[in-house]
């Protein structure tokens, strides 16, 4: 990249350390998808509205496509990625699959990374909770109500995993 | 001229399997293929591509909504370093043809606006950079020196256009696009004989699919043999792919077209165009790889997708016994700047224009106009959500102005489950239905009458509380003649909407299923995998899919129209069929028996009767793969063990003329929306109590999946019932360019339970009886809504006659009601 002084920048994306020099101006989902290559972090409405680039950052969920880059300088970022694998999928993962809590899978990660939040906060949340937090983010195929249940069911899975 | 009615001697299917049979898998509610890898974050949509060495791209965008370009200069972007190159639409044109258009006459589009813009948003100049920021500072250093027009954004307006105002002079002096009358059936004689007629102006506002990821490709140039390789997150790539490289002004087989993954379409990817073109223009420029991704204000601007922008003049004719007779409309449907489908989504609601009812006749004069303004595309419903619209809107009229009851007067209206196959007015054939048992469904499961009798009791209150209901069918299955038929000469009247499926098992037994078609986040694989999975008694994990570009692509149409899952079903069976009977002819040799003797069963090939006399598919597929030697020596017997079958439209016919288009739509899916809502009369607010839906797709494949489908479908109807339009002011400047003020449904918006019905009437001219569900829930949703907003406000006596009815436009009708004022 041209055109800017570059900037150094220190983050933990996943536990993970990363020393990079960006440019002010680049975008904190632009540094996560393309400078560190973790594209499951994803764009939506580029605005702030839609809540698809949701990370948590510093454990708060965020708007990435409204943060920059070296708002990020010293902070740790999680993404979608911190989750389960594809044959070692998390509770919430897991549930999201049984509850059928996702269709086009493009506003998934952001919905993963605003649940993990919420369910770290409230490990017990009701189906008005659940609601109430969902209201950030827009999922364009599901209708929403698959996702409340894909919440209730990942709190069953993740209490049945503990009591293992 | 079509009559309408039973069809006493019906046309033959080609049904191989048969919707009574017992199934395995099919029918199950099976986890989907395609979610562990969107679940970790590792689907393949197009900005996930990263190609070596690759650049991107971002346009200029015309703020003009209809002006002429003087002149460009660009000289101060290509300067800026990391600046690749800048092409303007005067150099665009030098290397392509206009873009593609099935109007017939066509309507000149360019991928860069040469000459002239005509809508805001429009591409002006490609960018090609190093980076997407600097594409865009680039971008904002092109001087255009542009010209202003008079601008057009009202559709009246539009009928009357003269002058600089007019879009497309070489097609004639006023921007209407086209003009026509259709008469289907005894239209004059049904109205001069009606004992009542009723009347409405509605008003269906211009919205669209908005995904959440937009549109965009990524393109190579391979300068040594000449070939571009275009990545898309579009369709119909393998139908019509070949009119992309038309456009670059390249032999087809020069262009290779690969699927991305789509974060959702809604119709708004049905044929990605000009972000291919530019894509492609932009590598071939540069000697790079290029990315063009729209961003949200491109896309909302400039996708080439809005939905229909219609207000109807609607008029029914009722005989004294309250039987709907005839249906005549007068329609103007603002396509905004261009005409890429031409009629088409008027045509396609041909399919269904008397709804699920025994109307005999139907009247329509359509006025399609140009207004400056992004034209229309693809929207889920293709236009029959408004007809669908209008026709429940005018039967809630007439249950209102007669003092009907709304349940009764659909039964007594319905076409009745022992008259099918029926055929409308249109010439289209409905396959089979059973609207009277959705609507009894719908009323049990809501408990309909205990919900009248807490209206009452709310209203006693002063609360609104409204009950809807929505009786709609969800044509299924296009046949192309849909895309020419309203054509005023018919143009390339193609007859072809086929659907492939390739089947490789390996020598190991597990199966990869080629599909021809993109994921579109409906269930492709799932759907695949489990029609393979029952066909061959195999385990749907064994089975994997791919998706073929378009040099290794065979037919396939693409999602659409509610068809994608028909036509897979379909594709997939034909291709186990020949699978089988090679599977059976080799087991056969293997077991020294007689192949009408052997039978599939878990994986496996056994003589009847004989348990543990057997052979799996994986000892066969061994066999077919490297022994040779060993098999019977006959050269039909070749190695390996795949095959692949073209499906074609189940059931069509061509057209007979202007008054009978012939059976272009016939396997239909019926919906039965009941939503109960409260308003809050002082704010216009709309919440919902309670929400049945019952559908009736025929046979399903997943259940879940149908359910998905039938939820996010509601929730987008509601969107377009409630909060969605595209608001253009008096000069085309658009008024809403993101998600803050072009309102997407979110969980508070939509019901916290839609409690689902299934009905299950299947065809009898598909492969297991599977009809379409993709398009129903937003196609019956509207009018559902309004209907139980305007019951909630019945003792203000409002009418509700557009959408969306946002909070403000329900306020000012309540406000109306109640100063006396209005209508």
């Amino acid at each position: 990249m041209t055109g800017m002084d570059e900037v150094e920048i220190n983050v933990t994306v996943n536990g993970r350390p990363f020393k990079r020099r960006v440019e002010p101006r680049l975008l904190l989902t632009d540094f996560v998808r393309h400078e560190i290559g973790l594209t499951g972090t994803h764009v939506g409405c580029e605005n702030g509205v839609c809540g698809a680039c949701t990370v948590l950052l510093d454990g708060l969920a965020t708007r990435a496509c409204c943060t920059l880059a070296v708002q990020a300088d010293g902070r740790r970022i999680e993404t979608v990625e911190s989750l389960g694998r594809v044959n070692n999928l998390s509770p919430l993962q897991r549930a999201f699959w049984e509850m059928h809590g996702l269709q086009c899978g493009y506003c998934t990660p952001g919905m993963l990374m605003l649940m993990t939040e919420l369910l770290r906060e409230n490990p017990h949340p009701d189906r008005d909770t659940i609601r109430a937090r969902l209201n950030d983010n827009i999922c364009r195929c599901t209708g929403y109500e698959d996702i409340v249940n894909s919440v209730e069911r990942a709190v069953e899975l993740m209490h049945a995993e503990q009591r293992r | 001229m079509a009559e309408a009615g039973k069809i006493l001697s019906p046309p033959a299917g080609r049904q191989k399997e048969r919707p009574d049979q017992r199934l395995n898998v099919i029918g199950t509610r099976m986890l989907r293929k395609e979610d562990p890898r969107f679940l970790v974050g590792r689907g393949h949509f197009i900005d996930d591509i990263e190609l070596p060495n690759m650049a991107h791209a971002a346009s200029l965008r015309s703020p003009h909504a209809h002006a002429r370009i003087k002149s460009i200069d660009a000289g101060a972007a290509r300067a800026l370093p990391g600046v690749v190159c800048v092409i303007t639409g005067a150099e665009a044109a030098q290397e392509t043809a206009p873009l593609p258009c099935f109007a017939n006459p066509s309507v000149e589009q360019r991928c860069l606006a040469l000459g002239k813009v005509r809508h805001f948003g429009e591409p002006v100049a490609l960018i090609v950079a190093d980076s997407r920021y600097i594409a865009e500072d680039a971008a904002a250093l092109i001087r255009v020196d542009y010209e202003p027009l008079p601008a057009v954004s009202d559709m009246m307006e539009a009928i009357n256009s003269r002058g600089d105002a007019v879009l497309h002079p070489e097609r004639g002096p006023d921007n209407v696009a086209e003009h026509r009358n259709y008469t289907f059936g005894p239209v004059e004689q049904e109205f001069a004989a009606a004992a009542h007629v009723v009347k409405r102006r509605l008003r269906w506002s211009r919205s669209g699919g908005q995904p959440l990821e937009t549109a965009g490709a990524v393109a190579s140039y391979d300068e040594g043999s000449g070939k571009f390789t275009i990545h898309v997150n579009g369709s119909m790539y393998n139908y019509i792919g070949f009119t992309i490289a038309t456009a670059l002004k390249v032999p087809s087989h020069q262009v290779n077209i690969v699927p991305a993954d789509a974060g959702g379409s809604f119709g708004s990817k049905l044929f990605l165009h000009k972000v291919s073109v530019l894509a492609a223009l932009g590598a071939r420029a540069s000697g790079r790889p290029v990315k063009y991704i729209e961003d949200r204000i491109d896309n909302i601007t400039a996708s080439d997708n809005h939905g229909s922008d219609r207000t109807y003049d609607v008029e029914l004719a009722l005989d004294a016994s309250h039987r709907m007779t005839a249906l005549r409309y007068r329609v103007v449907d603002d396509y905004g700047a261009y005409f890429q489908y031409g009629l088409g989504t008027h045509g396609n609601g041909f399919s269904q224009t008397v709804g699920p009812y025994r109307i005999r006749a139907v009247g329509a004069e359509i006025y399609a106009v140009f207004t400056n303004k992004c034209q229309q595309g693809a929207c889920r419903g293709f236009g029959s959500e408004v007809t669908n619209f209008m026709i429940e809107r005018i039967v809630d009229a007439a249950v209102d102005e007669l003092k009907l009851d709304p349940i009764a007067f659909r039964h007594d209206n319905f076409i009745q489950p022992d008259e099918f196959p029926y055929q409308i007015p249109t010439g289209n054939l409905y396959d089979s239905g059973n609207y009277p048992g959705a609507l009894d469904m719908a009323q049990q499961m809501l408990g309909y009458q205990d919900w009248r009798d807490k209206q009452q009791a709310a209203r006693t209150k002063g609360r609104y509380f409204g009950i809807g209901v929505a009786s709609c069918q969800e044509k299924g299955v296009f046949s192309a003649t849909e895309f020419w038929m309203l054509n005023r000469s018919p143009g390339f009247a193609l007859t072809s909407s086929p659907e492939s499926a390739s089947v490789k098992i390996d020598p190991t037994g597990k199966a990869v299923i080629s599909l021809h078609a993109p994921c579109w986040g409906n269930s492709p694989e799932t759907v695949a995998a489990m029609v393979l999975a029952e066909q061959l008694t195999m385990d749907p994990a064994d089975i994997s899919i791919t998706y073929s570009d378009t040099d290794h692509g065979l037919p396939g149409t693409g999602p659409g129209g509610s068809r994608y899952t028909v036509m897979i079903a379909g594709a997939v069976t034909g291709a186990a069929a020949i699978i089988k009977e090679k599977l059976t002819r080799i087991a056969g040799h293997m077991l020294e028996a007689a192949s009408h003797d052997l039978e599939f069963r878990q994986g496996k090939v056994g003589v009847k009767g004989a348990p543990g006399l057997e052979v799996s598919i994986a000892e066969i597929a061994m066999q077919a793969h490297f022994f040779r030697l060993s098999l019977p020596d006959d050269p039909t017997l070749t190695s390996g063990l795949d095959a692949s079958y073209t499906y074609d439209h189940p059931l069509a016919t061509l057209p007979k003329g202007e008054g009978d288009f012939g059976i272009f739509y016939p396997i239909m899916g019926h919906m039965c929306h009941m939503p109960v809502v409260e308003v809050d009369a002082e704010t216009g607010q709309v919440s919902f109590l309670d929400y049945v839906a019952v559908h009736d797709c025929g046979t399903m494949i997943n259940p879940m999946t149908v359910d998905g489908h039938v939820r996010g479908g509601t929730a987008q109807g509601i969107g377009t019932a409630l909060l969605e339009e595209f608001r253009y002011d008096s000069n085309g400047q658009p008024l809403n360019t993101s998600f803050t003020d072009y309102l997407l449904p979110r969980v508070g918006n939509v019901p916290p339970q839609v409690r689902i019905g299934h009905l299950v009437t299947p065809s009898p001219y598909t492969e297991y009886g599977v009809k379409g569900a993709g398009e129903g829930g937003r196609m019956v949703a509207p009018p559902a809504v309004i209907s139980a907003i305007e019951d909630a406000l019945r003792p203000l006596g409002v009418r509700i006659d557009t959408v969306p009815v946002t909070p403000s436009r329900l306020r000012a009708l309540i406000r109306e009601a109640q100063t006396g004022q209005g209508r």
